[in-house]
């Protein structure tokens, strides 16, 4: 056993948290909110050059062969710049769907569990995420069925959509009517797809989670009042030592689940990256202070990407009961006479 | 990141089962809790038949009689004695835990030949006499006083929440040398003998009931200067190295204990019909996710460890937090499953409710922790 990160996995990270420095630093960031628009079809390609979607498909089918752990470390890289678009999909579609894997193709993704009837102002339909510019749109429903939407039976959908004024500026939002058995069966494994999307959505928490910790500190040495860093006052330092706990508890969390990809595994690493992202950016807040109530800090987008987060692809209510699910079915085996004193 | 435990680490953790399938079962029947020579009889025959079997000392290093096994030995070692629900660790905690490794580090060749056989064959009890009425957290403020005399130390003050005090035969004692020094400056490690004239112990009566520690009054107590381990007044830097021991695998198989227990509790829970109530059924469910995630911190701290060449690292601290509050939330749910019954201290878990009340205070409390991820591992200035 040696569960700490390989030196491969140490290079793809760096390398990644380079590549994104370069492709789509905090300028970039700034001015895709303020164009109110996705993240763009030229980062999508550039994505896709550096083969962030076609990461695990096998080398013979021009993907890069690599595995879910080393996509956590991208989907990590990815939470931390608060990079936009729907990542999760189209990286799940690559090799299904045309374009995907290069980043030509944007693929959407529908959570079908359960979409209420109609579309009005007052509710009904479901959520879905960065919909109108998706080439594709990637169902995946409770049961064993997997579907695409392309052409116009996604372009019917899309002109029956409400868009949603969306919580999270970086999200666009639509409410859609159920998908179900509209489009292409894709022969795919449900449970196993489903089981990838929550376990990339934690590694995106995780990242969101550990930058906003970073923002924390930063700010907690810099920032004086009653003449000392806030950061030497107690108050200050418990809320970012339990940041640090969120964080370090996620990230075995959901490392472990990429490797094992075990469904309970993953419910586990849903949770407590979704406790981490949201619990991490409401004391980073915190600790800004009157700053971190402005536009121009970056807290607010963190906490309200973190809360889109959480509530797809597994909510804590859904990832619970898997957990629960999980515990008192069989005998525990017996105690030898001799227990613990 | 490798989860998948090598060839020779599953021989190992196959022969240990066997081992342990072949004597669990010829041990003696467990002491009552408030039975203290009964139980340290039966903790030290544990430790015997450990070290007749060649498992003591595992983690120690080969040159203090260890085995000089890999983090990760030990901990299948941890992990597969509690699956086995082997005797834990008990009143040789100290000794094995942290007065040994301290010794084996810091002491001479003579104080590791007197003081580390006995300890790894359970033949000596050690305890362990840091804390003061008036210095816990600020365990620097400590009082007590070492005087030379000769060839001794002549000790005096007093002592508290001294852990199996009543059964010791060692205890690792912090003393001030030099009065007159910074507080952090002045102290001393000693190795006391618990029948010196001058040592009395009081047990203290804990909120669960039992005697677990005590009180001790040290009366110009003789130790003599070879006992003395490290220079003169510089235990504080002594101390630092036993309670990074203290910190590090210390809760290993604990973890193991509480999935189990939180196993057994959903069963228990299915059984009585509080499995129906969806609050109770979702709380148990994030305390799984959060004893799977401590069981894979842990993995990823030793893992860290073996890469380091055995140190323990910063992780103890964030291992220590989240397990502290992790554990008494799993006896708070214990009480819900169990109901009425919660109220029954013969029922299952309910002392142990009682008892996981001291996790966020002993061995430093959440707050000192706290303190020491911020400024050790984030960086943030000191406070005053
Ligand atoms: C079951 C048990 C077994 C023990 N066994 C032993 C043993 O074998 N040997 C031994 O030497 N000691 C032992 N102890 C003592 C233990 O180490 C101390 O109780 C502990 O370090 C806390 O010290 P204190 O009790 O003086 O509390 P205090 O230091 O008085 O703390 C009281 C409260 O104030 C808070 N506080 C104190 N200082 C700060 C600060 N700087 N910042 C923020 N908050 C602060 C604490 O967190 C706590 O909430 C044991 C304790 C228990 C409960």
């Amino acid at each position: 056993m040696d569960f700490q990160l390989s030196e491969d996995q140490r290079a793809l990270r760096s390398g990644v948290r380079e590549l994104l420095a370069g492709r789509f630093g905090r300028d970039r960031m700034r001015a895709v909110l303020d164009r109110g628009e996705g993240a763009g079809r030229e980062l999508w390609g550039e994505l896709g050059a550096a083969g962030f979607f076609a990461l695990r498909l096998p080398e013979d089918e021009g993907g890069v062969g690599l595995g879910l752990p080393e996509a956590v470390l991208l989907f990590e890289e990815a939470g931390r710049v608060l990079l936009p678009g729907p990542l999760v999909g189209t990286h799940l579609a690559a090799g299904a769907v045309k374009g995907a894997a290069e980043g030509r193709a944007a693929v959407a993704v529908a959570y079908d569990d359960g979409f209420r009837e109609g579309v009005g102002r007052d509710g009904g339909g479901g959520r879905v995420a960065d919909l109108a510019d998706a080439d594709a749109l990637l169902v995946l429903g409770r049961g064993e069925d997997v579907r695409v939407l392309t052409g116009e039976p996604l372009r019917a959908l899309v002109r029956a959509a409400r868009p949603v004024r969306s919580l999270d500026p970086l999200t666009p939002l639509h409410r859609v009517a159920s998908p179900a058995g509209r489009g292409d069966p894709l022969p795919a494994d449900a449970v196993r797809l489903r089981g990838e999307a929550a376990v990339l959505t934690a590694a995106e928490q995780l990242g969101s989670a550990a930058r906003t910790l970073e923002m924390a500190v930063q700010h907690a040495r810099e920032r004086e009042q009653f003449g000392a860093p806030i950061g030497s006052f107690q108050a200050v330092k418990h809320l970012c030592a339990q940041m640090l706990t969120r964080v370090e508890t996620a990230r075995v969390a959901v490392y472990a689940a990429a490797v094992t990809a075990d469904a309970v595994e993953i419910a586990g690493a849903k949770l407590l990256a979704d406790e981490a992202a949201v619990g991490n950016a409401r004391d980073c807040l915190q600790v800004h202070g009157g700053m971190g109530f402005t536009w121009e800090a970056d807290v607010h987008l963190h906490l309200k990407r973190a809360w889109v987060r959480a509530a797809r692809s597994l909510t804590a209510a859904e990832a619970e009961e898997i957990l629960a699910g999980d515990l008192g079915r069989a005998e525990p085996p017996g105690r030898a006479p001799g227990a613990r004193v | 990141m490798d989860l998948a435990y090598t060839e020779e680490e599953e021989e190992f953790r196959a022969r240990l089962r066997e081992w342990l399938a072949s004597v669990l079962p010829g041990l003696p029947a467990k002491p009552s809790p408030d039975d203290w020579p009964a139980r340290r009889a039966y903790d030290t025959h544990w430790q015997r038949t450990l070290y007749d079997a060649g498992y003591a000392g595992l983690h120690w290093p080969p040159d203090a009689g260890g085995r000089g096994a890999t983090p990760t030995q030990h901990l299948i070692f941890l992990e597969e004695t509690e699956r086995a629900g082997a005797p834990y660790v008990g009143a040789n905690f100290v000794g094995l835990l942290h007065a040994g490794p301290t010794i084996a580090a810091e002491g001479t060749a003579a104080q590791r030949a007197r003081w580390l056989p006995p300890v790894l064959r359970g033949d000596e009890i050690w305890c362990q006499g840091f804390s003061e009425p008036d210095a816990g957290s600020d365990l620097a403020a400590l009082r007590t006083r070492a005087v030379r005399d000769g060839d001794d130390y002549v000790v005096s003050g007093s002592k508290i929440w001294t852990s199996h005090a009543e059964v010791a035969d060692w205890c690792e004692l912090l003393v001030r040398t030099d009065p007159a020094a910074p507080k952090h400056r002045g102290i001393s490690w000693l190795a006391m003998p618990m029948d010196a004239p001058g040592v009395t112990v009081r047990p203290l009566r804990t909120l669960a009931g039992s005697t677990e520690f005590a009180e001790m009054f040290l009366d110009e107590v003789r130790v003599p200067l070879s006992h003395r381990v490290g220079a003169e007044n510089d235990g504080w830097r002594v101390t630092m190295v036993t309670l990074s021991f203290e910190r590090g695998t210390a809760f290993v198989g604990e973890v193991v204990a509480c999935r189990r227990t939180l196993d057994e509790l959903a069963a228990a829970a299915r059984a009585n019909g509080r499995w129906d109530d969806p609050v109770l059924r979702r709380r148990l469910g994030g305390l799984n996710a959060e004893f799977r995630a401590l069981w894979r911190l842990t993995q990823w701290n030793v893992s860290e460890a073996q890469r380091s060449g055995g140190v323990p690292g910063t992780g103890g601290s964030v291992f220590k937090l989240r397990y502290s509050r992790a554990r008494q939330e799993l006896y708070g749910a214990a009480a819900e499953v169990l109901g009425a019954d919660g109220l029954d201290l013969d029922r299952e878990w309910v002392l142990d409710r009682l008892s996981s009340l001291s996790y966020t205070i002993a061995a430093g409390t959440s707050e000192i922790q706290r303190n020491i991820v911020a400024e050790r591992i984030l960086g943030l200035p000191k406070g005053r």
